[in-house]
């Protein structure tokens, strides 16, 4: 546009002046929803933060000066790591795997292993729950075998394992995607040069593959912290941030708390997201 | 390929987080069909659960499957052009944007859902409808759609396109709806079943915003795990999975084509 002003500087104004009207208008409803339902409310639940509640003090001091409430925001944050960390190896090997070779039946693989993609929070926890739970099927083999019985589904380890499900999917296909697009002569080039093939994978793939890793980790890390049907379904024993949201708000009415809370695990959430983009480097995290 | 020691071990890896994956659906769908899952496959097959869970909970089923299309018609009415303006505009501003679109999906659901309680909770017309379900679904799907939108658009060479359509005299009106929205079908195509798939499984934001007139199928099964039996939350599952495999389907061959570049 700069260009076409420089050449006819005679009538820059009609030129500059066509696109951008097209563009407010086009661009108005989303911005005008994301302002009323979004920014507007965002900023409310911000103040209320400040808000006192029953015994005087503001929502945020009550937060930040109870070990309850900080143990569970710790906990969510190691579990959505935790999470974060073991799907990434899970996936990565996985989706190498299927990315790199053909053989029959592939293609249904991928399919069976992404499907799982849109299932909902709940519908993960009962998965669990039939994995692990009083009849669930893990119960049932280790009575058969050992006359134990393997409950799992209620603790924090199935609430790992259901945060584990509905990760995997996401993560493996971004690996496939990001897999097909290395580049295989630098694999070659290394192995010529006699590297092992731990070597290969450790100092040409895995860096290959960082950008999607990165950025898919830090979606799958932003999912986990927010997850809150798995643990609603699992029993909310469980003492992870979102169930405490739900708690305070929905038994104790004290919204002043539960706005606190919520900010807090938007901005925790948002300031790993922040830190995987400088890590990932610019634009990596839009795709 | 060698197929070497090593393949055989990656195999056996993924196979396994196959079965991880799928080991639990095929539980469920038999929980949902057997007669008692307590005393296992040999108490019979059965419908009956399926049925009850049917008369039980249509409503939740119906309710969701409206949403899920006012949802996607929300999204494609206010997406398809903020796609086209943030291609058009591509700088620092419509980055900008395209971020502050994609938050509300980064943020915790809960969160966002709090929010909207409390700042729209006390009109109690609005609060009731179902429209404020169906404004959090929005929220959350919108980035869906303006995504895959986005990327056909910026493949399909539009400034010429529209230059061309400019030059034959088309107003921007003519330009848009005659240019820029049948070029970009293929990825209003697979941002719409996105959308709905979301929608339909949405539950984060659902669980806070319903009231008991307003339940969504994903509320409804929350419902059944906590007070139902087994079977009767499993072929609640069943009926969810028949919505939701199909469409999951579509989308994946939908997607399959678009990243070959076969539609445009």
């Amino acid at each position: 546009m700069s260009d076409l002003a420089m050449t006819l500087p005679v009538r820059p104004t009609p030129l500059r002046r066509r696109v951008p009207l097209a563009i407010v208008v086009t661009l108005a409803p989303a911005l005008i929803v994301l302002t009323a339902f979004w920014l507007l409310p965002l900023a409310q639940l911000i103040t209320l933060g400040a808000d006192a509640d029953r015994s005087g003090t503001p929502g945020y001091l009550v937060v930040v000066s109870s070990p309850a409430y900080m143990q569970g925001l710790l906990q969510t944050v190691a579990l959505a790591a935790g999470t974060t960390l073991a799907t990434l190896v899970i996936a990565g090997i996985a989706g190498c795997f299927l990315a790199r070779h053909a053989f029959a039946g592939r293609s249904l693989l991928v399919a069976l292993m992404t499907f799982p993609l849109a299932f909902p929070g709940v519908v993960v926890g009962f998965l669990i729950i039939l994995l692990g739970g009083r009849q669930g099927l893990f119960a049932s083999i280790s009575t058969a075998l050992t006359g134990d019985r393997w409950i799992f589904a209620y603790s924090l380890f199935g609430l790992f394992l259901g945060y584990l499900y509905f990760s995997i999917p996401r993560v493996i296909l971004t690996v496939m995607a990001a897999c097909e697009t290395l580049d295989r002569s630098l694999e070659e080039a290394a192995r010529s040069l006699g590297a092992s093939h731990w070597g290969v994978v450790r100092d040409v793939i895995v860096p290959g593959l960082m950008p999607a890793l990165i950025s898919s980790g830090a979606i799958c890390f932003a999912t986990a912290m927010g997850a809150f049907g798995t643990a609603f379904t699992l029993g909310t024993r469980l003492s992870v941030t979102p169930i405490a949201i739900y708690d305070t708000f929905t038994n104790f009415a004290n919204f002043a708390v539960a706005a606190a809370l919520s900010v807090l695990l938007g901005v925790v959430t948002w300031l790993v997201l922040m830190l995987a983009r400088y890590l990932a480097g610019p634009r990596s995290l839009s795709t | 390929m060698k197929r070497t020691g090593l393949f055989t071990l990656q195999l056996a890896f993924t196979l396994l987080v196959c079965a991880f994956m799928l080991v639990p659906i095929v539980l469920s769908v038999m929980a949902g069909l057997t007669r008692n899952y307590f005393q296992g496959i040999e108490s019979g097959l059965t419908f009956d659960w399926v049925i009850q869970v049917w008369t039980a909970y249509a409503p939740t089923v119906w309710l969701s499957l409206q949403l899920a299309l006012a949802c996607a018609l929300c999204c494609v009415v206010i997406g398809v052009p903020a796609a086209y303006a943030l291609v058009r505009l591509d700088n620092r501003l419509s980055r900008a944007v395209e971020e502050l679109l994609v938050l509300p999906v980064a943020m915790p659901g809960f969160a966002t859902a709090l929010a909207l309680l409390l700042t729209y909770g006390h009109y109690s017309g609005f609060r009731s409808s179902a429209g404020f379900i169906l404004v959090g679904h929005v929220l959350f799907t919108l980035p869906f759609l303006v995504r895959p939108v986005m990327a056909v658009m910026q493949r399909s060479h539009l400034p010429v396109l529209e230059e061309a359509a400019a030059s034959l005299g088309a107003g921007p009106a003519r330009r848009f709806f005659g240019i820029v929205v049948p070029n970009a079908r293929a990825g209003i195509l697979a941002g719409t079943l996105m959308v709905i798939t979301l929608s339909l499984g949405e539950f984060n934001l659902t669980w806070m915003l319903h009231t008991p007139l307003t339940k969504t199928l994903p509320v409804g099964l929350a419902d059944s795990y906590a007070s139902a039996r087994l079977e009767v939350g499993s072929a609640y599952t069943l009926i969810f999975l028949m919505l939701i495999v199909p469409l999951l389907v579509a989308l994946q061959v939908v997607s399959n084509r678009l990243s070959r570049g076969a539609l445009r």
